[in-house]
């Protein structure tokens, strides 16, 4: 195994452990979003301070975003992301395959 | 499809099935309706130029090398994957990356600007996450101050003659956490505390962030270095043609 493909795999599983571990550690923490906390403090600072415009999605569908349809869109984006990054590292991929194919070859 | 395509294909399936289940939540950027007009016309004005600046820098370097566009896709498609991702911290609650590290190394910080906007308005518009009206802020901590921090870290960094994997992994990670600060600067500004002004403000919002984004500061940049890994095993004539390759063979 190559010295990259061993760092890759190293590098990766710590990844999955730093992301999951806070769920195992932290039971019954709730995970909320960071910003929900950024506005508490903002009402702590400033006393019930009032956002003078809402998201247009909220003024459009007259409410907030359900969950489900929130985290649709969240995968919607990642897979787009993924999608386009996933296309083009194959395409490198199996070009790279290609060239060594016709070094070995020549 | 070869083997190796196959196998890509299966492991973007299994990708996007866990990013399904990932916990939804509401993380940072500052929120719809949370600046007065005045901090969004500012920050707006000041994000204009280098919005202007990364467009010609796009169209210039496309225009020059045709090949650089699949990896101006790769970077965009990266923020867009990295800044979807909430992952829950160690302070028990949620936030998310920015993924603007590996543009800002491959074409320098101009053209990250344009990137990362384009993935703010998509979070503001369809998810509510961020704002139209905190666009211009947003586009500053995210999408330039960033990835200058990142494309200046990098700098050093080749300066010193420091290991290529640990220079990637500072600039992004150190990207990402400045991000947040420049966040709590801008919360700061347009909230002084009132018994300790500015900075006093500046300290406490940074005391809610910067804990949750620690983390996931060096997360970002070991993804940055494992992609960057993948490029230069597989994408060596791209990454030349845009000069991000000359010092290695």
């Amino acid at each position: 195994m190559s010295k990259n493909k061993k760092t890759v795999i190293i590098l990766s599983v710590v990844i999955i452990l730093m992301a999951f571990v806070p769920l195992f550690l932290l039971k019954g923490a709730e995970f909320g979003g960071s910003d929900d906390a950024g506005s508490k403090m903002i009402e702590e600072i400033n006393g019930g301070y009032e956002p003078w415009f809402t998201p247009v999605l909220e003024t459009w569908i007259d409410g907030e975003l359900p969950g489900e349809v929130e985290s649709l869109l969240f995968c919607l984006q990642s897979s787009i992301g993924v999608g386009i990054i996933a296309f083009t590292m194959g395409r490198f991929v199996e070009r790279k395959h290609k060239e060594d194919e016709q070094k070995g070859a020549a | 499809m070869s083997k190796k395509q196959k196998k890509l294909v299966l492991f973007a399936t299994a990708m996007g099935l866990m990013l399904c289940i990932t916990p939804v939540a509401n993380a940072m950027h500052i929120m719809e309706g949370y600046l007065s007009p005045k901090y969004c016309i500012a920050w707006g004005a000041i994000s204009l130029p280098f919005l202007i600046m990364g467009s010609i820098f796009m169209k210039n370097t496309i225009k020059e090398n045709r090949r650089s566009i699949t990896l101006f896709a790769m970077a965009g498609a990266f923020i867009f994957v990295i800044s979807s991702l909430k992952i829950p911290s160690v302070t028990g609650s949620c936030s998310h990356m920015t993924g603007t590290g590996l543009g800002a190394l491959l074409f320098g910080p101009a053209p990250v600007a344009v990137l990362g906007m384009i993935v703010l308005i998509f979070q503001a518009i369809l998810l509510a996450h961020g704002g139209l009206t905190t666009l211009g802020a947003n586009t500053f901590s995210m999408a330039i101050a960033g990835p200058f921090l990142s494309y200046g870290i990098y700098y050093v960094c080749k300066k010193c003659n420091l290991n290529r994997k640990v220079s990637i992994f500072l600039a992004a990670c150190l990207g990402d956490l400045f991000t947040y600060c420049i966040t709590s600067m801008q919360l700061a500004l347009a909230y002084p505390s009132k018994d300790g002004g500015v900075m006093a403000s500046a300290v406490k919002f940074l005391g809610v962030f910067a804990p949750t984004q620690l983390p996931l500061a060096i997360i970002e940049g070991i993804i940055t270095v494992i992609i960057m890994i993948a490029l230069e095993t597989y994408a060596k004539p791209e990454l030349k043609s845009i000069g991000f390759l000359k010092e290695v063979n």
